[in-house]
């Protein structure tokens, strides 16, 4: 079968095809390559719930033919706890945004990384609120313009990996929209992590994003993706050339930073927690 | 182009799922795609394509298929083996 045809077979009716969101949005794209990532994985569809809370990239369960859940805004990392602690055999994938997971969601985000369930957390980092109107969100970076900061964003963004790993999720990656390549290989490494796994995913938004900040088109945008992702074996072996080279602004690291297989998992510490005290009694 | 004609394309577009946002056309490495008028993505150079699938990878709107990279000697099988896909 054809990558397509791998992906449109995940789709829960091609009904609902095309899709809501805007020509050129990368949430098709990264959908795609979730999806063939299932497919290599041969997780039976029946066996994956994949969660959402609210925004263009909540949008995503609502096309594909697994479990699904639509929660609320910033919500879905707590409905995905409740789902994998009562069934910690479900394989539980949530797709989210920048706004819904570090704003809105943002205490969820960071007792997950905390806690190590094994959860797979899509980030879709667009850089801003798409669905409700172009509000910046705290990916938005400094001085760029949304529909809330006319005069250019004064506050300082957040970096995703940075808050995962500082809040110490066991597995965290980047990469962006037109890598699609590493972007499926990521994923299904990520799904196949036995504990939290973040994936950012640098994207982007014409519609409420690009268009205020001086893009011409959704392929312009994709190119600077292409162009300002330095992978983090060339960052360290250019580092270890030279101890003063640093990223020029607008670049970003991709790759793996974090792969830690030790930390014990949520579900299984609470597992066994619950097989010592009925022994006990 | 008579349907049999488009079943010999290496890349074959869905129309009614293709929003025309130009994203295959920019990046194919061979130049092989271009927006028609009525803003769709159409094969404007067949003999260009490599059968490289990054057009269809990076759609979003999973418009694109590109087919199996023909062997030398396939020529002449392409069509019986086109009829077995379109039975699936
Ligand atoms: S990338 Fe897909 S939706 Fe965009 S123009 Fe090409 S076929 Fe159409
Ligand atoms: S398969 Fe590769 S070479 Fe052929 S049209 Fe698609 S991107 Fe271009």
């Amino acid at each position: 079968m054809s990558d397509q045809a791998v992906t449109v077979s995940y789709l829960r009716s091609k009904k609902k095809y095309p899709s809501v969101w805007c020509p050129g949005c990368s949430l098709g794209t990264i959908m795609g390559a979730l999806l063939r990532a299932v497919d290599k994985l041969e997780i039976p569809r029946d066996d994956i719930v994949f969660a959402s809370g609210i925004g263009c990239t909540g949008r995503m369960p609502v096309y594909t033919d697994f479990n699904t859940f639509h929660g609320t805004h910033g919500r879905a990392l707590a409905f995905a706890t409740g789902i994998k602690m009562a069934k910690p055999r479900l394989k539980v994938i949530l797709a989210m945004g920048d706004g819904d997971s570090t704003a809105i969601g943002g205490n969820h985000f960071i007792h997950t990384c905390r806690r190590n369930l094994d959860l797979t957390a899509i980030v879709v980092n667009n850089n801003i609120y798409g669905m409700t109107g172009g509000q910046f969100s705290p990916t938005t970076p400094l001085n760029h313009f949304a529909s809330t900061a006319p005069h250019g964003s004064i506050d300082p963004p957040f970096d995703i990996c940075n808050l995962a790993q500082g809040t110490e999720a066991t597995y965290v990656a980047r990469t962006t929209s037109y890598h699609v390549r590493p972007m499926q290989k990521i994923i299904a490494d990520a799904i196949a992590h036995k504990g939290f796994s973040v994936v950012e995913i640098m994207s982007h938004c014409y519609t409420t994003y690009g268009r205020r900040n001086g893009f011409k088109d959704p392929v312009e945008m994709m190119k600077q993706e292409k162009e300002n992702a330095v992978t983090l074996k060339s960052y360290e072996k250019k580092k270890a050339e030279d101890a003063s080279y640093e990223l020029e602004p607008g670049q970003f690291l991709t790759g793996v930073f974090v792969n830690d297989k030790n930390r014990p998992e949520y579900s299984r510490v609470y597992a066994d927690l619950s097989a010592r005290l009925r022994e006990e009694q | 182009m008579t349907s049999q004609q488009v079943k010999k394309l290496p890349v074959r577009v869905y129309e009614e799922w293709c929003k025309g946002c130009n994203i295959c056309v920019a990046f194919c490495p061979t130049q092989t795609l271009e927006l028609s008028s009525h803003g769709k993505a159409i094969v404007a150079h067949p003999d260009k394509c490599t059968y490289c699938g990054l057009c269809e990878r990076l759609c979003p709107d999973l418009a694109i298929t590109v087919r199996p990279r023909p062997t030398k000697n396939e020529a002449s099988t392409v069509d019986s083996k086109e009829a077995d896909d379109g039975k699936k």
